[in-house]
């Protein structure tokens, strides 16, 4: 007779995550409701709204990219193919909400209040940049800081006893394999804080796969060890990212805790400006399933059946939206550059005995 | 006047910045309840309550990007790292971000972060307990890094380190804490972050020394004077910045440097 077992690991490890590989979803990839209940959630005006920011957010991305081209930009990440996961999210919170972003997280960065021209100054490397009119931080560079500071906001929030106010960041599934990104969450979760974690998978941490970032299941689950309730949810639907990320915010912001949400997305072009070349570690055969779930698609069949969209008014709005691009980069342009005396000035609240030197000595080099 | 430790100017310190400015948060490893494991908090918890002195879960970048996020939500961060050689889990928050905050904004948004946390050697404890890992702070722009040599020092360094809108990492000598007794007046004072103190006036040499060593110092200074040497005593107090201008006045003079870390 086979000895008794304590526990059955290959069981455990089987099942561990299933629960949360159920992505909620409202379109399906040839834009058929698939969940009519929450479908009825929209008014003709919301769809229309959802829609144009991605349109929105499509053309930012290939103007910027052609900027980018032009070497008029510094650092840029392209967003192509997060549209729905990027709008559909960042559409559910309010201005008074701290947005703790990332560098692929500008669209979201301008949805909150931050201009174009802006942004494109933050590419530059200008100061200018992340001085927004937005509850915000500069979009984060190093991966997961974003999550431990955000956390610490939302504690901040709730010690200001703020109303309808919560604290949100954003970082890839790549993000998710960072001490801080848990860091984070645990912290919200021990302090019961209003945070909402969103961790866009893009299925690629620059040449590295979502199969190989993690052996779990979803990213999802890793919210379970914080304590705190996850979702995954179709991050090719802007609808059902926008009704997710709705009921994480209200949630939170009603003094429930910290939420994570999960968004199945797909970076469908390069990690960075910066020479990245997909070709080099995935095949055009991988990528075709996801070009097939472009999140433009579903919504503009799902609209144009209804007679609410058209291909042409699809084309004159981006073309308006890159005409504005195009002013803001002229804006940015426009904006003198930083002098040396500038950052030294800023270094400490009060410059210091060697600083000081400094600043006078650039100052008669600037002067000239 | 009374005496008293270094360690318990440092609570006084704490608890005045406590009383005076209700944005002023302390948090840490064991600091709520149990006081802290050195009980450099004790009894702050039970005057300003959990909401303003509390304990943290265990992880120490969690601690100080949780700072960042307090301080762009109004509030005036006094984090404790247990021991100064945990801090390596943090280094991101401090280095990377807190001390750019007010070079990203333009001085708009700053990040008033106190950093406590014990260095040293000299007191027999484990591994990763007693370092001096001073060196890896200084000269990171937008950081200060302060270090009392004395109880009346420490007092007066914490409040100001507490007050001032810049980060700070504020290393408190371990050996010190209950070794080291002065006269502390109960009441409010400070002392300034970027001066260097000359603790005895000399001629022929100039020694350069900060927290535990200033004591370290004065021995060698007394073995110095019975060989007709007279040596120049200057405690830095703050590490980095450096007040140049002390240091090069005393050089001046005495044309002679001795540098004991």
């Amino acid at each position: 007779m086979a000895e008794a077992k304590a526990v059955d690991f290959a069981k455990i490890k089987a099942e561990e995550g299933a629960a949360f590989a159920k992505p909620v979803r409202i379109l399906d990839n040839d834009g058929k409701v698939v969940n009519k209940d929450l479908m009825a959630n929209f008014t003709d005006d919301q769809l229309v709204d959802l829609m144009k920011k991605m349109v929105w957010e499509r053309a930012l991305h290939e103007q910027t990219m052609s900027f980018s081209q032009q070497g008029r930009l510094g650092f840029y990440a392209p967003t192509w193919g997060e549209e729905a996961s990027e709008m559909g999210t960042a559409s559910a919170f309010k201005k008074q909400d701290f947005l703790f972003p990332a560098y692929r997280d500008l669209p979201q960065l301008i949805q909150h209040g931050a201009t174009v021209a802006q942004m494109y100054l933050w590419s530059k490397g200008h100061v200018k940049g992340n001085l927004f009119d937005a509850r915000a931080l500069r979009p984060q560079i190093i991966i997961g800081a974003q999550m431990v500071e955000m956390a610490g906001a939302a504690l901040g929030i709730k010690k200001n006893k703020e109303k309808d106010t919560v604290a949100y960041a954003y970082t890839g599934e790549g993000g998710s394999s960072q001490g801080d990104t848990y860091e984070g969450m645990n912290f919200a979760g021990a302090f019961q804080s209003p945070a909402v974690f969103i961790i866009q998978n893009n299925g690629w941490a620059i040449s590295y796969p979502r199969k190989k970032q993690t052996h779990a299941q979803t990213i999802a689950q890793k919210g379970v060890a914080a304590g705190i309730p996850a979702v995954q949810v179709d991050g090719m639907d802007v609808l059902a990212c926008y009704e997710v990320a709705k009921e994480a915010r209200e949630f939170a912001a009603a003094g429930n805790g910290p939420v994570l949400i999960e968004t199945l997305t797909y970076r469908f072009g390069a990690h960075s400006s910066a020479g990245d070349d997909p070709s080099r570690y995935r095949t055009k055969e991988e990528e075709k399933p996801w070009f097939d779930k472009d999140p433009l698609i579903r919504l503009r069949k799902y609209l144009t059946e209804k007679g609410l969209w058209s291909e042409d008014e699809e084309k004159k709005y981006a073309d308006e939206c890159k005409d504005d691009f195009k002013k803001a980069m002229k804006e940015a342009d426009a904006v003198e550059p930083e002098k040396v005396t500038d950052m030294l000035k800023r270094t400490f609240e009060v410059p210091t005995p060697d600083i000081k030197e400094q600043i006078k000595k650039y100052e008669a080099k600037e002067s000239k | 006047m009374a005496k008293k430790t270094y360690i318990k100017a440092i609570t006084e310190g704490i608890d005045i910045a406590l009383a005076e400015d209700p944005k002023t948060l302390v948090f840490g490893e064991d600091v709520g309840k149990n006081g802290g494991v050195f009980r450099a908090t004790n009894g702050l918890q039970k005057k300003y309550g959990a909401d303003r002195v509390f304990s943290t879960p265990l992880a120490e970048s969690g601690i100080l990007g949780m700072s960042i996020g307090l301080a762009v939500t109004g509030w005036r961060p006094v984090p404790e790292i247990q021991f100064s050689g945990f801090i390596f889990e943090a280094l991101d928050s401090i280095v990377a971000q807190m001390s750019r905050i007010r070079f990203q904004y333009n001085g708009t948004k700053n990040a008033p972060i106190t950093i406590r946390t014990p260095y040293g050697g000299g007191t027999h404890t484990a591994e990763l307990h007693g370092d001096d890992f001073e060196n890896f702070f200084v000269g990171v722009p937008g950081l200060r890094v302060v270090t009392p040599s004395s109880a009346y020092d420490a007092k007066g360094l914490i409040i100001s380190a507490i007050e001032n809108n810049d980060p700070v990492v504020f290393l408190e000598n371990l050996r010190l804490y209950r070794s080291v007794k002065g006269e502390v007046p109960d009441d409010k004072y400070t002392v300034p972050l970027d001066k260097a103190n000359v603790v005895q006036e000399g001629k022929d040499v100039t020694i350069i020394a900060y927290g535990g060593e200033v004591s370290e110092a004065q021995k060698a200074a007394e073995k110095l004077a019975k060989d007709n040497i007279s040596a120049e005593i200057i405690d830095l107090r703050s590490l980095y910045p450096l007040d140049t201008d002390t240091i090069f006045e005393s050089v001046k003079k005495t044309h002679h440097v001795v540098i004991v870390q």
